[in-house]
């Protein structure tokens, strides 16, 4: 069985666990093959892909209220200029590699370079009721955001040429083979039968732990930690917190490929975990340090949808909730981490994305329930400790493939195009030394 | 002539402009400014690191006033500035060589 596929669960699951009116819908599209497209699964989906576009900006914003002035810009366009240039890797290679049919379950062949053959024809491996062009492109803003997230790792401080040899190496070597892995047919981790439901290994795990990379090979930004660096806008950061929130509904409950009760209850899986991580971030500021503080709401939010993010199509409201209040605390932890180990994860992108999507993917071992998704799992609590085990080694291959292939493209960038910005610019800062202008002129 | 030269807390600026136009004060100049005295800095928490911040926003006011109006421009500022915590600022007085009217071109007292 092939149970780490939200992508494999067509709506035939409506009649598996016998859900009411998607029921009474699903025959006509589970019995009549792939080629039939239901209108209501590809409005979503495509809605869905408009939300996780989305996710890209509001994590220039995220992002972007979190440096200093004057690199307000550099940091923003860190995110934004990954919706170009990912797209178009992704049409020419990147979805070939990561879904065309499979070689020696790494990674995906060449069939599909350049989008041939993906057309309006629902293909039945990953979606049978919407059109495969319709995956493609949801698929693929998941490739542009997964490499904005790196960016937090490394911010103030590289040059914006090695990012663009960057991304595009990191995105072609590390995403497109972890994601064939755990998402494509005939990916290992996909046979072994790891849960993954929206990208918590894919996305969070892999970009988490590149992040780290990236902090401890480019070293540290000038200054830190002797001098203070802060935030120059958090109500920016707020508002980019809230949109990622917003975008994520589509992330996840979108994952479900199809418009019924798993997407339903994905969604609100999603938002409980949210919620509560709000809440408990918060919790554990007020706890430690006496203060609830409003970028630890914010952080809080965006840890709770990693954490969720594997789980949110196996797990029902109360794992939810439990699954958001523990991440909350592990996160608020694990950030206070870099300052024992010196190492400069800026923005925290391995604090939050790499130990709360290792959080979520464990959690998913423990929760994962097939009374909430069929062609899920039963994990720990349902009787099946190996599942836990399965998505152990999901994490531990993610994290070490991803951190020691960022090592290699960073070393390799590093030495022909040169990672870091001179010392000059970085004190000038990003916004006018790569980009010629700068954020705000007040 | 003397300049009076105050740094006080910004929310107490209307007060103490009130208070100076109340004795017949004219003009006046605000900068926004950073410093510290005795009052140190203030601690910030971004995810759980605490950072000191040593520099606290003050405003600084600038006033010419003819030598006889030195003390009741001093007592007016004291007086609007005080909340008797710490931080509250100071006032320092200056002499001042001269001073000049652009537009007519007068000098000295005439031109304050």
């Amino acid at each position: 069985m092939r149970t780490c596929t939200p992508w494999k669960r067509s709506i035939g699951l409506g009649m598996v666990v016998g859900l009411g009116a998607l029921a009474v819908a699903a025959p006509a599209q589970a019995e009549t093959g792939p080629t039939a497209v239901n209108a209501g699964d590809t409005a979503w989906l495509l809605a869905s892909s408009a939300l996780v576009l989305l996710m890209t900006p509001a994590l220039a914003l995220f992002y972007g209220g979190m440096v200093r002035t004057k690199n307000v810009l550099g940091t923003i366009m860190q995110s934004f200029f990954i919706i170009g240039l990912v797209s178009v890797q992704w049409a020419l290679v990147g979805y070939s590699l990561a879904f065309a049919p499979d070689i020696g379950h790494f990674v995906g062949g060449l069939q599909w370079v350049g989008l041939t053959g993906v057309g309006g024809e629902p293909n039945a491996d990953y979606a049978a009721t919407v059109p495969h062009q319709a995956f493609m492109v949801f698929q693929m803003m998941f490739a542009v955001i997964t490499p904005a997230l790196i960016t937090g790792g490394c911010a103030e401080r590289m040059r914006f040429s090695a990012f663009v040899w960057f991304t595009i190496l990191w995105c072609t070597l590390v995403y497109d083979p972890i994601a064939h892995w755990v998402w494509g047919m005939g990916g290992w981790l996909h046979d072994m039968g790891a849960l993954d439901f929206a990208g918590g290994t894919v996305v969070h795990i892999n970009s988490g732990f590149a992040a780290l990379a990236a902090a401890i090979v480019m070293g540290r930004r000038l200054g830190y930690p002797s001098e203070p660096i802060l935030p120059h806008n958090l109500t920016l950061t707020v508002l980019g917190a809230g949109v990622l929130w917003f975008g994520w509904f589509g992330f996840n409950a979108g994952s479900a490929l199809t418009s019924g009760a798993l997407a339903a209850s994905a969604f609100t899986a999603t938002h409980l975990a949210a919620a509560t991580a709000t809440v408990s971030w918060c919790l554990a500021e007020y706890l430690g340090r006496g203060k609830a503080s409003v970028l630890g709401a914010a952080s809080g939010a965006v840890a709770g949808l990693v954490a969720i993010t594997p789980a949110s199509g196996y797990v029902g409201p109360m794992a939810a909730i439990l699954i958001g209040g523990g991440v909350g605390f592990v996160c608020y932890w694990a950030v206070s981490l870099k300052h024992s180990f010196g190492y400069d994860d800026s923005l925290d992108a391995f604090g939050v994305h790499g130990v709360g999507g290792t959080f979520g993917a464990l959690a998913t071992g423990v929760f994962a329930s097939k009374a909430i998704n069929a062609a899920g799992g039963n994990g720990l609590l349902y009787g099946n400790a190996g599942q836990l085990v399965t998505q152990a080694i999901g994490v531990v291959a993610t994290a070490v493939y991803s951190f020691v292939v960022t090592v290699i493209i960073l070393k390799i960038v590093d030495a022909t195009v040169g990672l870091r910005v001179t010392e000059d610019d970085e004190i000038t800062g990003l916004d006018l030394s790569q980009h010629g202008e700068v954020g705000y002129n007040l | 002539m003397k300049k009076v030269e105050a740094i006080i807390k910004p929310f107490k600026l209307d007060e103490v402009k009130e208070s100076l136009s109340g004795i017949g004060i004219q003009g006046l100049t605000v900068t926004e400014v950073k410093g510290f005295g005795r009052q140190k800095g203030h601690t910030e928490l971004y995810r759980g690191a605490e950072y000191v911040v040593d520099f606290l926003p003050k405003v600084k006011l600038e006033i010419m006033v003819k030598d006889d109006a030195v003390a009741s421009v001093v007592a007016a500022i004291e007086k609007a500035a005080k909340t008797g915590r710490i931080g509250d600022g100071k006032i320092f007085v200056l002499p001042v060589e001269e001073v000049v009217r652009i537009r007519t071109g007068e000098r000295g007292d005439q031109a304050l």
